[in-house]
């Protein structure tokens, strides 16, 4: 029986293993230089981590990977982590206290039945614990466009909604607590039709609601009129609006572009401020929010929170790719002879050549030389080494490691001369 | 290709087999009186038909072994909450046997919520929905009913009546169920089954109401009972293992009231100061007595092995081997398979491009074995009785327990090796954050069943 992948899994080839860990460095590099720091939580949490009012939508309950381990006699689930900022929010509450910028790069495990798309998904996350400012929201943004832009992703659309709006306008429609919840995990699962069949005491609100969960702004302005249309009918929009429309400002004052889209495909109950995604076309390549009921609702302090991921799979498919790697440093050695002393000679030639910045490979079997820009032959005694200039098609001799370093050096330097 | 149909045994095969009998099928051999697997319909002599446990209809349909099923509704529910991309079809609701299924007792708003239920998927589903924070679900193969208040703050159980929900107020109506007429996807859609499903459907009566029961507030929340800390649970086993467990009590000068109870009382009286006794299943044990529900409990060495196979770092363990029950573990392939021991099996699956079907009761032990053995490729399949009617064509081995042999044999099958030989015996648990109390009760009676074993 042939062995198969798992479905739903992709492995990552050496040259797609390439573009992830270069993805993965522009965003160490970016989190790093905005003061945050990288931290590691485990695969395998236990699942109630997951399950309370505030932490996940059903919808992605009913398809995380949960399962009873070793210690399953408790009847205790365990779950293979389906998000990463409820751990991260964990790792908060047991280990720091004031404010923390945070960032991981982590697969994430949601069950696709198609098994056509990911069921391991990786992620870069970063999260600002404990700023509850409007600021805070915008550094999130501004830190994913930085390295989008960098990562020569070009079109990218910010559509931003806000949770504590959407709460506020269920509310207002005389929903039970449980339809607001149910609603409300709709239109975060990506259904802006949830409303439609919900009884409703207020009809007129409602129709002004439906109409605004159609409607798209560009501005700080779009929001205002929302405010002075509601401000009567809806008094409790006010102050999430209100909050809305500072990071608004902000993002206008420092010319970032954004579309602000109510509905949104986010999935996650613990929203409870601004939500925000990245898109290129159709594409999602990533989202983020306010969070600040979830750490207390995990048994923390009273901590306002907001955070955002970035899909790394995605990224991999659109990212531009950089130009082809530099041969000019891949150097492959030839043994000529089988005496010991040529071998050792090889060995540490090897050695000098990596100490001097060179990717070094001793010929096996079945080399491939068209990945490299030298080959260097040893012969034995007398040493000598017979070096191939395999871009210009020169040819040199050299007696020691030092002087073949130089030959290199000298040659690399002047490599666009011709043969 | 031949139609292949599975009907239920147990609670539906009365009204099942009464409505094929109207239909004419002729279905002698579909009785309750025999364990007959096989049945053979002179008006539909081409249509293979096999008796299986009802659980075991939804998945074996699922997986294409058969065309057609009947079972009731909740086993189908159960399959597809946790899997709705299965190829399962709900054709028809046959209206007979109705039931609902039903979350009793009272949850707990502050603390965890721990639900026993012999539909782990349907309570997991039903705790999501509730957005319950912190709860447990304990799968039981029976007697959910009993677990309640003190074992377990919710059941999710299946009740015909009022009087079923044992005296527990009813929190949800989960899911009114009957027998009904299921289907694989792909045969529904390419394969003629048009004169069995007619000849089926004609019978069905005119809808029969819903079944009146009352209560189902979600919001009956109630507060967790005090654990008495020095009272000590035991768990007595319902089924064949009564006799001798009555028999062992009497030997141990140990009185009990209503045991075996001929109206199924759970809650038998132990004439022993601060000692109370539930009666369930010896499947359930190991696990309520890791997870503390009961500090003693008379189970089987078979069933204790397989817990310990699940969860090698379970507290329970036993403390005396009580020697009755005697049954073997043994390895079953069909009379047809040219292999006599496990060498054997491995050269024919050598062989194949299958993956080998292990179908059992005891999913771990039989995992563990066919593992040690390097049977591989393999694929266990979980099944809920009746496990002789798989072979051959839904399964190539069994891991069975057997007292004589007598059963397998006359299925066509053999014995192809011992895995081991069990016996009934005393679990308890190593957790030792327990009141001094407690434990000399505990110990005492220990010693009082040690010495009716020693007899």
């Amino acid at each position: 029986m042939k062995v198969q992948r798992y479905k739903g899994t992709r492995d990552l080839a050496p040259q797609e293993m390439a573009d992830f860990r270069r993805i993965e460095e522009i965003f160490r590099n970016y989190c790093l230089q905005y003061g945050y720091r990288e931290v590691r939580t485990p695969l395998i949490e236990y699942l109630h981590l997951f399950t309370s009012v505030g932490t996940l939508t059903p919808g992605m309950l009913g398809k995380v990977y949960s399962f009873l381990d070793w210690d399953g006699w408790s009847g205790e689930r365990v779950v293979l982590r389906p998000d990463g900022t409820i751990p991260v929010a964990r790792f908060y509450i047991d280990n720091l206290k004031g404010l923390a910028r945070l960032f991981y790069v982590a697969n994430m495990f949601i069950f696709d039945e198609t098994g056509k798309k990911n069921r391991e998904r990786w992620q870069l996350g970063a999260e600002l614990i404990g700023a509850g400012s409007p600021a805070a929201d915008t550094e999130l943004i501004l830190l994913c466009q930085d390295i989008l832009r960098k990562l020569g992703i070009s079109g990218t659309t910010l559509k931003l909604s806000h949770a504590g709006f959407i709460k506020a306008m269920l509310g207002g429609l005389g929903l039970s607590a449980g339809e607001q919840h149910r609603v409300f995990d709709q239109i975060l699962d990506g259904n802006a039709a949830a409303l439609a069949g919900v009884r409703l005491s207020n009809p007129k609100l409602a129709e002004t609601v439906f109409s605004l969960l159609n409607t798209q702004g560009k501005s700080a302005g779009f929001l205002r009129n929302l405010k002075s249309l509601l401000a009567s009918e809806l008094p409790a929009a006010m102050l999430p609006l209100d909050d809305f429309i500072r990071v608004t400002d902000l993002l206008d004052a420092l010319g970032v572009q954004y579309e602000i889209d109510i509905t949104s495909e986010a999935g996650f109950e613990y929203y409870t401020g601004l939500i925000l995604q990245f898109f290129a076309g159709e594409d999602k390549l990533g989202g983020g929010g306010r969070y600040d009921d979830l750490i207390p609702a995990m048994g923390g302090k009273n901590i306002p929170a907001s955070g955002f991921a970035l899909y790394l799979d995605r990224l991999m498919s659109l990212a531009v790719k950089p130009a082809a790697e530099n041969k000019a440093k891949r150097v492959l050695i030839n043994i000529k002879s089988g005496e010991a002393d040529a071998i050792l000679q090889t060995f540490k030639l090897a050695d000098a050549l990596r100490g001097a910045g060179y990717i070094a490979e001793l010929a096996l079997d079945g080399q491939d030389l068209a990945n490299f820009g030298w080959t260097i032959d040893v012969q034995g005694k007398p040493l000598c080494f017979i070096i191939n200039n395999l871009i210009n098609g020169r040819r040199f001799e050299a007696e020691s490691a030092g002087g073949l370093l130089k030959i290199l050096e000298t040659e690399n330097a002047g490599k666009n001369r011709p043969a | 290709m031949p139609v292949r149909i599975a009907l239920p045994k147990g609670r539906l095969l009365r009204k099942t087999a009464a409505l094929l009998q109207k239909a004419g099928w002729g279905l002698d051999e579909y009785t309750s009186r025999i364990s007959f697997y096989r049945p053979k319909s002179p008006e539909f002599p081409d249509l293979q038909i096999k008796v299986l446990h009802e659980k075991d209809i939804p998945i074996q349909l699922a997986v294409g072994n058969y065309d057609l099923g009947i079972c009731s509704r909740d086993w189908v529910e159960e399959l597809l909450v946790k899997y709705p991309s299965s190829a399962l079809i709900k054709v028809r609701d046959l209206g007979y046997n109705q039931s609902v299924l039903c979350v009793v007792g009272k949850s707990n708003a502050q603390a965890e919520t721990r639900i026993v239920s012999e539909y782990p998927n349907l309570a997991e589903s039903f705790a999501l929905k509730q957005r319950l924070g912190g709860f447990r679900i304990f799968p039981v193969w029976g007697a959910a009913e009993a677990y309640p208040p003190e074992n377990a703050e919710l059941a999710l159980i299946n009740v015909k009546s009022e009087a079923e929900m044992a005296g527990m107020t009813m929190v949800d109506r989960f899911l009114d169920s009957s027998a009904y007429l299921i289907a694989n996807r792909d045969s529904w859609e390419q394969k003629d089954l048009g004169k069995i499903v007619e000849s089926i459907c004609r019978q069905i009566d005119s809808e029969e109401k819903p079944l009146a029961l009352t209560g189902g507030s979600v919001e009956a929340v109630g507060q967790t009972l005090k654990p008495e800390t020095d009272t000590i649970w035991i768990a007595l086993p319902d089924g064949h293992q009564q006799q001798f467990t009555v028999d062992l009590l009497k030997c141990a000068g140990i009185q009990i009231d209503d045991y075996p109870s001929e109206t199924g009382n759970r809650r038998p009286e132990l004439k022993m100061a601060g000692v109370k006794v539930k009666v369930i299943r010896p499947q359930d044990m190991p696990q309520q007595v890791a997870n503390g529900s009961f500090d003693l409990a008379i189970t089987g060495r078979d069933w204790l092995r397989e817990h310990l196979y699940q969860f090698p770092a379970s507290p329970v363990h036993e403390l005396l081997n009580l020697g009755f029950g005697k049954v073997r573990m043994v390895a079953v392939v069909s009379n047809e398979v040219p292999a006599n021991d496990v060498a054997g099996l491995h050269q024919i699956i050598g062989a194949r491009e299958k993956p080998l079907r292990v179908a059992s009761e005891y999913i771990q032990i039989a995992d563990r074995y066919v593992r040690e053995n390097h049977l591989s490729p393999y694929r266990v399949i979980p099944t809920w009785g009746a496990t002789e009617a798989f072979l051959p064509d839904d399964a190539d081995l069994l891991i069975e327990n057997t007292e004589t042999g007598r059963t397998i044999a006359r299925h066509n099958l053999k014995i192809i090796d011992t895995v081991f030989e069990s016996t009934a015996c005393l679990v308890g648990s190593k957790d030792i954050g327990i009141t001094r109390a407690k434990r000399e009760r505990i110990q005492t009676i220990v010693n009082k069943f040690k010495a009716a074993v020693e007899v």
